[in-house]
C-alpha cells in the first residue's frame, strides 16, 4: 500500500537509497555517494568543499525523504562558476571555511562532522546575514525546489496541459470532505 | 520598419501597453472604425507557446527590466528588484491573470463621504458612480464572459475549493461560490470551456480564459483597423507648443528608436510604466512630468492589501489541480468599521506549484518550520486575501536618480509603506483565513506575506477637480485633452475586488468618449 500522504512519489523512494552528507567518498577531485550511486567531478573547488556544501544545502532546507543527489545538483553551479570565477570561489571557499572554524571552535570538528542537525543550523544561524549565506539559500530556492524530478516526492504533478489538464484527472476528486 | 500604418500617419491613436486596458481600448475603437496602433513593450506568444511551468512561463512572460523599491513593506526586503509580479508582453498582465471579476460594491467610489476622515489616507471620491458605470460593466462581463453573469454557469468546484467552502460554511459565511469568472465554463465566443489545467497564471493554454491576447485584439486586427506593434517599448510621449501630444518615441526591436504620430495617445502601461513614462516625458513646457500640474502622478500608488493563508491537512487536498482562483467568500468585503478598520476584503482561493510555494511561503525562511511545511505541499490548500488598502500620497512611484534601463530611461522606483489601516485588516483577515481552515480540522496553518504586487493602481488617479488628480471621469487627463489614461492607474481608490474588470469597464466606456470627441473634433 503506498501511502498517499506522500503522493505518486512514493515508489520512486522505493529506489532511491539516500545517504548523509557525512557518508560520502571523497577523492582528489570528485565527490562519490556510492549508496545513492552517484559522483561528482568536482571543477572548481575542493571536494571538501563540495561535501561541507550538501551538507549545509540540506540543513537550511531539510527533506528526509529527499536524497543527497538533489542536494548536490542544487549546489553544483556553485562548483562550474567557481572554476572560471574567483569571486565565486572565494565566497564559496571562504564561507566553508568560517564555518569549519566555527565548527571546530564549538565541537571539535568540521562542519560535517557535527552529529546533531541543531548544532550544524545553530553555526549556520550565526552566518545568516552573510552575503556567503545569503547567495547559498537564495539560490537553493529555485536550485533545489524547481528540480522536475524532485517534484514527485513531494507529491506534485508539474506539467498538465498535455495530459488534457485535470478535468478527467481528479481535480475534483477529494473525498474527505 | 513599422507595419500597416506609416509612422507619419498623424490621424491614429496611439495606446501605450496591450494588456486589460490597453488591449479593450484598441480592440474596441478598432470595431468601431478608427484607425490604432498599439505599441507594446514586449513580444508576442500565443497560447501554443505558454509553457506549464512556473519559472520557466515567468522567464517568458514576467517585466524584469530592472525597477528599484524602497519603504517598509516587505516585498522591499524579500524582492528588491521585483515590487511587481507583472507581464511584459502582448495581452500585458491578462495572460497571468486568474480571471477573478468582480465588479466594484457602491461606496467603494465614495470612500472619502463613507470611511470620513482618515488619518494619513489621500482619500477622494470618484468622479463616477456605480450606476454611471452599470451598463458598461454589463458589456464588460458579456464580453469576457464572466461566470454567474449572462446566464454562463459557474465553474465546477475543484478539491481546493471544496475545503475553502467547506471550511468558510463550517465558519457561518454564506456568500461563497465558485467566483465570477472570465473563464469558460462552456464553450463560448470560439473559446473552448476549462479544462482544468492549473496553470492559469502562465497563461492559459486551452484558450478558455480571456485575455486580450486572444479574446479581443485579435477581433480588432481582423476590422483591418488595429495594429498591434510588439517589441515596441515607448521612451517619450511628445508634445507641440501649444502642449498638445503629437506621438511617441519608441525603441524597436533592434534598439532602433522610432517616432509614430498620432492625433490621440492613450497611456495603459501599468501603475509602475505609465507615470513612468509621464514623468520620463518631461519638457520645458511640462518640467514636472506631462499632465502633472496636480503633482499627484507616480502618487497614490496602491497595491491592494493582500496576504494569502494556507492550510495544511491530514489528508491530500491537491490544490493545485484545476483553476487557481476559482472560489470566493465576500463576507467580508462589506464597509463595517466595527471590525477596526475602513473597508472590506475578499478571500478567494489560490493555489501555488511547489516551485513558487517554495519561493513565496514564507520568503527568506529556512529550517524544520519552512520545509516541514513544503513536505506537506499535497495536503496544502490555499487562499488568497483581496482587500482596499488606503492611498497615500507618499506612496509613490518615481524615477531612479541613477539607475537607467537599457534605453538609457531612469528606471522607476516604487516606495510603499502599508497604513496602519491595511495593517488592520490584514490581521483581520489572516485571522478570519486561519479560521475557515481550523474549522474544519486543520493541522496546521500559515499567515503567508504579501507576494510582489500583482495588482498596481492609482498612480494618475481620476478626479473632479484637476488639482486633485490626474485624469476626469473619462481617463482624459486633465492638462492635455488629447493625452488618455487607459489603466488600473486611474483609480482614485482600489476597492476591494481585483481590479481588471472594472479597467475593461472603463476602457469600453473610455473608446466611446474618445470616439465622440474625434467625431466632435473637440480632440
Ligand atoms: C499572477 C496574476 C494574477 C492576476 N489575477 C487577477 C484576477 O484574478 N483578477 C483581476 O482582476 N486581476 C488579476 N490580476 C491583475 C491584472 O492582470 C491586472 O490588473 C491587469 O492586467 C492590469 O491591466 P493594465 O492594462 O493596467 O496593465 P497590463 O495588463 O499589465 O498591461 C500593460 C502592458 O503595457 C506594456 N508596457 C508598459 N510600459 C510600456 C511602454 N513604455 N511601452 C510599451 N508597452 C509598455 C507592458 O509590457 C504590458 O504588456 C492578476 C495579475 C497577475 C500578475
Ligand atoms: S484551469 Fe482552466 S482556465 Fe486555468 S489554465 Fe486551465 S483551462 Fe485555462
Amino acid at each position: 500500500m503506498t501511502d498517499s500522504r506522500f503522493g505518486d512519489g512514493v515508489s520512486r523512494r522505493s529506489f532511491v537509497k539516500a545517504a548523509s552528507a557525512a557518508a560520502l567518498v571523497l577523492t582528489a577531485k570528485a565527490v562519490i555517494n556510492p549508496i545513492e550511486a552517484w559522483g561528482m567531478e568536482t571543477k572548481g573547488l575542493a571536494p571538501e568543499t563540495v561535501q561541507a556544501l550538501i551538507q549545509a544545502a540540506r540543513d537550511i532546507y531539510p527533506h528526509d525523504r529527499v536524497p543527497d543527489r538533489f542536494y548536490a545538483v542544487a549546489i553544483k553551479d556553485y562548483d562550474v562558476k567557481a572554476a572560471t570565477d574567483p569571486k565565486i570561489k572565494t565566497l564559496i571557499e571562504g564561507g566553508i571555511a568560517e564555518l569549519n572554524s566555527a565548527a571546530k571552535q564549538a565541537h571539535g570538528t568540521d562542519y560535517v562532522g557535527v552529529g546533531w542537525e541543531e548544532e550544524r543550523v545553530a553555526l549556520l544561524r550565526k552566518i545568516e546575514g552573510t552575503p556567503f549565506f545569503k547567495t547559498l539559500r537564495g539560490g537553493l530556492v529555485t536550485g533545489l525546489y524547481n528540480q522536475k524530478e524532485v517534484w514527485p516526492l513531494f507529491g506534485y504533478e508539474g506539467e498538465s496541459a498535455s495530459k488534457g489538464g485535470y478535468i478527467k484527472r481528479g481535480f475534483d476528486d477529494i473525498t474527505w470532505i | 520598419m513599422a507595419g500597416k500604418f506609416d509612422l507619419n500617419d498623424d490621424s491614429v491613436v496611439v495606446i501605450v501597453g496591450s494588456g486589460a486596458g490597453g488591449g479593450t481600448l484598441g480592440t474596441e475603437l478598432a470595431l468601431k472604425g478608427i484607425n490604432t496602433v498599439i505599441l507594446e513593450a514586449g513580444g508576442r506568444y500565443e497560447m501554443e507557446d505558454f509553457v506549464n511551468d512556473e519559472w520557466d512561463s515567468f522567464t517568458q512572460l514576467a517585466w524584469t527590466d530592472m525597477r528599484t523599491t524602497s519603504g517598509s513593506w516587505r516585498v522591499a526586503k524579500d524582492f528588491a528588484n521585483l515590487p511587481a509580479w507583472i507581464v511584459k508582453a502582448v495581452g500585458g498582465s491578462t495572460v497571468h491573470w486568474a480571471g477573478a471579476s468582480l465588479r466594484f460594491q457602491e461606496h467603494e467610489f465614495k470612500t472619502k463621504t463613507v470611511y470620513g476622515d482618515v488619518k494619513g489616507a489621500n482619500l477622494l471620491d470618484w468622479p463616477l458612480t456605480l450606476a454611471e458605470l452599470e451598463p458598461y460593466y454589463a458589456k464588460a462581463e458579456s464580453r469576457m464572459g464572466v461566470t454567474r453573469t449572462n446566464g454562463i454557469a459557474g465553474l465546477p468546484g475543484s478539491n481546493n475549493y471544496k475545503v475553502f467552502e467547506a471550511g468558510a460554511k463550517k465558519l457561518g459565511y454564506t456568500e461563497v461560490h465558485t467566483g465570477r469568472m472570465a473563464i469558460n465554463s462552456a464553450p463560448r465566443d470560439g473559446r473552448g470551456s476549462c479544462q482544468q489545467i492549473g496553470f492559469c497564471f502562465q497563461g492559459c493554454k486551452s484558450g478558455a480564459k480571456w485575455s486580450t491576447l486572444i479574446a479581443e485584439i485579435p477581433k480588432g486586427e481582423d476590422t483591418g483597423k488595429l495594429e498591434v506593434r510588439s517589441n515596441s517599448h515607448v521612451v517619450k510621449i511628445e508634445h507641440d507648443a501649444k502642449g498638445k501630444v503629437t506621438g511617441v518615441v519608441y525603441a524597436d526591436k533592434a534598439g532602433n528608436l522610432q517616432k509614430q504620430k498620432a492625433r490621440v495617445v492613450a497611456v495603459a502601461g501599468n501603475s509602475i510604466e505609465t507615470p513612468r513614462l509621464l514623468l520620463n516625458s518631461a519638457s520645458s513646457l511640462f518640467p514636472d512630468g506631462l499632465a502633472n500640474s496636480s503633482g499627484q502622478v507616480g502618487r497614490n500608488y496602491m497595491r491592494h492589501m493582500t496576504a494569502s493563508v494556507y492550510g495544511i491537512f491530514d489528508r491530500p487536498v491537491h490544490m493545485y489541480r484545476g483553476t487557481t482562483m476559482a472560489g470566493v467568500i465576500s463576507d467580508e468585503a462589506k464597509h463595517n468599521p466595527a471590525r477596526g478598520f475602513v473597508g472590506g476584503y475578499e478571500f478567494e482561493t489560490l493555489s501555488l506549484g511547489l516551485p513558487f510555494m517554495a519561493a513565496f511561503l514564507n520568503p527568506g525562511a529556512w529550517g524544520r518550520s519552512f520545509t516541514s511545511a513544503i513536505d506537506a505541499y499535497e495536503n496544502t490548500a490555499g487562499m488568497w486575501i483581496v482587500g482596499e488598502d488606503m492611498p497615500q500620497e507618499s506612496n509613490r512611484v518615481t524615477l531612479h536618480a541613477t539607475e537607467k534601463d537599457k534605453l538609457g530611461m531612469p528606471v522607476a522606483n516604487v516606495h510603499f509603506d502599508d497604513h496602519p489601516n491595511d495593517i488592520a485588516m490584514r490581521n483581520h483577515a489572516w485571522k478570519q483565513g486561519q479560521a475557515v481552515y481550523d474549522a474544519i480540522g486543520a493541522t496546521r496553518t500559515m499567515p503567508t506575506p504579501p507576494y510582489p504586487s500583482t495588482h498596481n493602481l492609482g498612480t494618475s488617479r481620476m478626479s473632479e477637480k484637476p488639482k486633485d488628480g490626474v485624469v476626469n471621469k473619462f481617463g482624459q487627463t486633465h492638462d492635455i485633452p488629447n493625452l488618455f489614461i487607459s489603466d488600473g492607474s486611474q483609480f482614485t481608490t482600489g476597492a476591494a475586488e481585483n481590479p481588471t474588470l472594472t479597467i475593461v469597464t472603463l476602457a469600453l466606456r473610455q473608446a466611446d468618449t474618445i470616439a465622440d470627441m474625434m467625431a466632435k473634433k473637440t480632440i
